[in-house]
């Protein structure tokens, strides 16, 4: 089975400083993590290796420092890895990213299935993958939380997750599914997977290599082009400790939240 | 000089924060506040190959160096010290000092199963009567034919109740001094050995720590480590491991300190702004990085030794001296920093102090440290080569598989 694991490295949130300029760190990419849903997407792809034999190729857009994400994947168990990079993909939305991914995968060859995050934490879109399946003309699986491929039939069954209930899909190979965070626990790279990753060459493809214009990626490939982006405010917020019997403090509490028309 | 981690060390310690942060700070403050020791962690460490990072894939190990070997203690006592005093005890104090002085047969039979988590091993040294002052040890081994029978009492020893194997250090030889010991392994369920735990430890309360008590334990001549009368030598090479990781330890103790109190300094408010705007709150903050940048490369500086096959006595005993009395200062100040919600079990900080208390005591207390130093600099004191030295890291002949 051929695997593509769509991956992005994101800066950290967790790290984002009040004090020091947040909105900067984004911009900079610093410090610089794989998008947590990502490492959901390594591992259902290193599973379906597992499972069905094959090979994981990772597929990352983005600055050279990615390396270290598609490093990551490596040391978990992937195959491959390759970096598309180039000064003019830069401030790309998700269809432009979507068009240079698509070359990318036809540029690889065989591909049986490709495995993305929901979202990825900076941007937060959820666009990408489905428009990768667009531009394919696979169908895109969404939000999937249990995954059954059977490769030799050439259909896959998932279940979604969705804010109304689980629903259960079937589909024809190849196709792209997007994962979340249900669906595994993602593991840690072992010591021989971090030393082969070190070593490892990571494949390097520009524009030229994928046979595509500047028009269109990056900003004049884009339709969304970004024009703010700042912090919202804080809301400020009172906080009241009811005290007293667990009984009479949750009475208070219900009388409160009525009053305060929020049941 | 090259003061830059190798990519294969960042990740190694991405990896092991992130298990530190997933697998161990959701269930320490349960085991610590219940005195218990999480078993589950034993198993996931060993199946993650952090038992023996710094050992050849042949013996079960994962082929890293030594340096690996403070990335990864320091990470786990980011969490906690009692789950780097495992990685202390099954590695450094035990494995290790295998490594150094078994056999091709010993190394062979006794580190694998260690390593990979099936034997809890642990090292004993100290007794009710015997700390600092190693020779005044009572325990005895007397020959008898092809075997040893050993008698006395081990105490304060990290895993005692837990163990498989013992690696115990006892004297056969007790006119000679510290010339007179010798190292043995111990094996649970050996007639005469009996183990129990100290319970109401201030610190380190998520790792058991107990006594072994030895009457007419009979041990085959197989399972003696180094020659007789090696026993010192045997126990020292040992410290000079587990003090490394005692060492780094330190760091991470420093490490967690500082990103906790950085954190509440800023969302904490008196006076109309941060608590991190007050200059001696930044004082504190200021002194704990200082500290933290000094014990890393004091760390570093050893790891780098022993990769290359240097004796390093010395400089493992003055990063394991600085080290855990700048924990246990920073962990102090952290407090401070946390005022009365530091004093509380609602933050980590009052852990880590309380933690940090055991590592200026065990491996030689801070005292014992600087008397070493201070013979080292009068010229007392000279560290002579030793008949088995701990190899110098071979990354090609560690990797290989057979």
């Amino acid at each position: 089975m051929n695997i593509i694991a769509l991956i992005k490295q994101v800066p950290d949130t967790a790290q984002l400083s009040p004090i020091v300029d947040g909105l900067q760190l984004m911009q900079n990419g610093q410090p610089r993590i794989v998008n947590p849903w990502d490492e959901y997407t390594l591992e259902t792809a290193i599973q379906l290796k597992e499972s069905h034999g094959g090979k994981v190729t990772v597929l990352c857009v983005g600055k050279p420092e990615s390396v270290e994400a598609l490093k990551t994947g490596l040391a978990m168990g992937a195959d491959e890895a390759i970096l598309i990079s180039d000064d003019t993909l830069e401030g790309g939305d998700s269809l432009a990213t979507a068009r240079v991914l698509v070359k990318a995968i036809e540029k690889i060859g065989a591909c049986d299935i490709v495995v993305g995050g929901r979202a990825s934490i900076d941007d937060n879109h959820a666009a990408t993958a489905v428009q990768v399946a667009a531009l394919m003309d696979v169908p895109p699986i969404s939000y999937v939380a249990e995954l059954t491929v059977e490769p030799d039939a050439g259909h896959l069954k998932a279940v979604r997750l969705l804010e109304t209930g689980r629903e259960t899909v079937t589909t024809t190979l190849p196709a792209v599914v997007t994962v979340v965070k249900e669906i595994n626990e993602p593991r840690y790279p072992t010591f021989i997977g971090i030393r082969k990753a070190a070593n490892a060459e990571i494949l390097m493809w520009t524009l030229v290599d994928l046979g595509l214009e500047a028009e269109e990626v990056g900003v004049s490939g884009s339709k969304l082009i970004r024009t703010g982006l700042e912090v919202p405010q804080a809301r400020e917020a009172t906080l009241e400790l009811i005290e007293g019997a667990p009984g009479d403090a949750a009475r208070t509490l219900a009388e409160r939240l009525i009053e305060e028309q929020v049941i | 000089m090259d003061f830059e981690l190798s990519e294969e060390h960042r990740m190694i310690q991405q990896m092991v924060y992130d298990f530190a942060k997933n697998e161990i700070m959701s269930i320490i403050k349960e085991h610590d506040s219940n005195h218990t020791y999480p078993d589950e962690l034993l198993t996931k460490l060993a199946a993650q190959g952090i038992l023996g990072v710094c050992l050849p894939v042949r013996y079960g190990g994962a082929g890293m160096d030594y340096v690996s070997l403070g990335i990864v203690s320091e990470a786990l006592e980011w969490a906690d010290t009692s789950v780097r005093e495992t990685l202390a005890v099954t590695l450094a104090l035990h494995a290790m000092p295998i490594f150094q002085w078994g056999t091709e047969a010993q190394k062979e039979k006794f580190i694998p199963p260690v390593v990979a988590g099936e034997s809890v091993a642990c090292f004993g040294l100290t007794e009710p009567g015997a700390g600092s002052d190693v020779g005044a040890m009572t325990s005895r081994a007397v020959r008898e034919g092809d075997e040893y029978v050993l008698n006395g009492e081990k105490m304060w020893i990290t895993l005692a109740d837990l163990a498989d194997r013992f690696l115990m250090v006892v004297k056969t030889d007790p006119d000679a001094g510290v010339r007179g010991m010798t190292a043995f392994i111990l094996e649970r369920g050996w007639s005469g050995l009996t183990t129990g735990t100290i319970e109401g430890k201030l610190g380190a309360r998520a790792s058991n720590t107990g006594w072994v008590n030895m009457e007419n334990v009979a041990v085959p001549e197989s399972h003696r480590i180094g020659e007789e009368g090696e026993g010192f030598k045997v126990a020292m090479s040992a410290l000079d491991n587990g003090r490394f990781t005692v060492a780094a330890g330190g760091v991470g103790t420093m490490k967690a300190c500082l990103e906790e109190s950085v954190r509440y300094a800023q969302e904490r408010k008196t006076f109309g702004k941060a608590i991190a705007e007050h200059q001696l709150v930044q004082q504190m903050l200021a002194q704990m990085q200082q500290r933290i940048d000094v014990g890393e490369l004091l760390v570093r500086q050893v790891g780098w030794m022993k990769n290359r096959g240097i004796r390093n006595t010395r400089e493992t005993s003055m990063a394991k001296w600085y080290c855990t009395d700048s924990a246990n200062t920073t962990a102090n100040d952290a407090v401070q920093i946390h005022g009365a919600y530091g004093f509380s079990e609602e933050y980590n900080v009052e852990r880590h102090l309380r933690n940090s208390k055991g590592a200026q005591i065990y491996e030689g207390t801070s005292q014992i440290h600087q008397l070493m130093q201070a013979s080292y600099v009068l010229g007392q004191r000279v560290d002579r080569p030793l008949r088995c030295e701990l190899p110098a890291y071979d990354a090609e002949e560690w990797q290989r598989e057979t």
